[in-house]
């Protein structure tokens, strides 16, 4: 079973995540923010992670520079899910080391479409 | 609810017109997809604006029903591997063949655009493919408008658009987001009901027909593919979509991928 975190400050949107992935065939792990998304990590990386932008501690940005600096932090694929909308944050995001960009609202269709395209559904 | 003989004369009306099988059972379907178009054309309810059709409205107010129930394309990248073949192998052997001559693409029944947009950013990306000439077609004028003005929601990018293509090629409009014109300006748009005469539209080396016919009765869609066949120029190739069975007169090009050639062509070209 592949295994994704989900990582974002709010608990809702957490539990939306972990059903949409459940739903898909993954198993659900759950970070408040990078800094305890960071220590998942270094216990053991998961295929996918679902990283929000703004949060408290360590914010996204920030965590995934740190994460690519990890060994073995290239392997997992990094989708933010942010409400940061503009061309540039997006690309920012992308150049930190992400793999792909979910702009907030999302529904499942989005989440499903990015994981197909990187790959992780069977 | 919309009455049984109203929903009856709707689906009637979409076969005679354009070939489009729309089940007269799917009350939800039709009105939800003819309230706004009733509402827009001032109608008091949806069954007001399918009498005025019955008792001879004009002929607009008919095509903006059937267009309306056409089902548009919605998706970038659909099957995004089909892109990804089409890109990197099918089009680059396509261009040798023609030797310097303009390479000529269609998208039939092209919807809001996202299909030939999607293989338009790809080839913006090849190098020596030469001269392209990118054609998209759609039934609805609303969707052409749509298509052509390049612009779609947040919504919309994020399905089946890749982040990376979506930095590329897009940018902020408002709460929308606008392709780059280099991208838009590849492509020529053009209104075409795929059951009417295709002789006038040209001859193709490649044509994508990947939504249209699973929305057509099968006598429709038997005739479509008929002329899709004639606008097939030699050594060309049509695309269709995954479930869709291309007939006697094509012949799959391509293990994995719903590709195929006229068959009297490799005939021809095989003795």
């Amino acid at each position: 079973m592949k295994t994704c975190l989900v990582v974002d400050d709010s608990r809702v949107i957490r539990k939306v995540s972990r059903r949409i992935l459940e739903d898909l065939g993954f198993e659900v792990a759950e970070a408040a923010d990078g800094v305890e998304a960071m220590a998942w990590c270094t216990a053991v990386m998961p295929d996918a992670i679902l990283l929000d932008w703004r949060m408290p501690a360590m914010d996204g940005l920030e965590f995934v520079k740190k994460l690519r600096a990890e060994p073995g932090g290239d392997r997992p694929k990094v989708l933010f899910c942010s409400v940061e909308n503009e061309i540039e944050s997006i690309r920012d995001a992308l150049d930190a080391g992400a793999d792909e960009y979910i702009m907030k609202p999302f529904d499942g269709g989005i989440v499903a479409g990015k994981l197909d395209y990187l790959g992780l559904l069977a | 609810m919309i009455p049984a003989p109203d929903r009856a004369f709707v689906s009637a009306l979409c076969l005679a017109r354009a070939g489009l099988m729309v089940d007269a059972e799917k009350a939800y379907l039709i009105e939800s997809r003819l309230s706004p178009l009733a509402r827009r054309e001032c109608f008091s309810s949806t069954e007001a604006f399918i009498d005025a059709l019955r008792h001879g409205a004009d002929d607009r107010l008919a095509w903006a029903a059937v267009e309306a129930m056409a089902l548009p394309e919605s998706e970038f990248f659909r099957d995004h591997h089909v892109f990804a073949q089409l890109a990197d192998e099918v089009v680059p052997v396509l261009a040798r063949s023609r030797g310097g001559e303009p390479l000529r693409i269609w998208s039939a029944g092209c919807g809001t655009g996202q299909e030939i947009y999607s293989l338009a950013m790809l080839l913006a990306d090849v190098p020596g493919l030469g001269k392209l000439e990118l054609f998209a077609s759609d039934l609805s004028e609303r969707s052409l408008e749509k298509a052509q003005s390049g612009r779609y929601s947040q919504f919309e990018v994020q399905r089946g658009l890749p982040a990376r293509m979506l930095v590329r090629h897009f940018e902020k409009d408002g709460e929308f987001f606008a392709l780059s014109p280099r991208v838009r300006q590849m492509v020529r748009w053009r209104r075409v009901n795929l059951m009417d005469d295709l002789a006038r539209v040209g001859q193709f080396d490649l044509i994508l027909c990947r939504s249209a016919l699973g929305q057509l009765a099968p006598e429709a869609g038997g005739r479509v593919l008929g002329q899709l066949h004639a606008a097939l120029a030699p050594g060309g190739l049509l695309v269709l979509g995954q479930n869709d069975s291309a007939g006697k007169a094509f012949v799959r090009a391509a293990p994995d991928l719903s590709l195929y050639a006229a068959t009297d062509d490799v005939a021809r070209s095989a003795a």
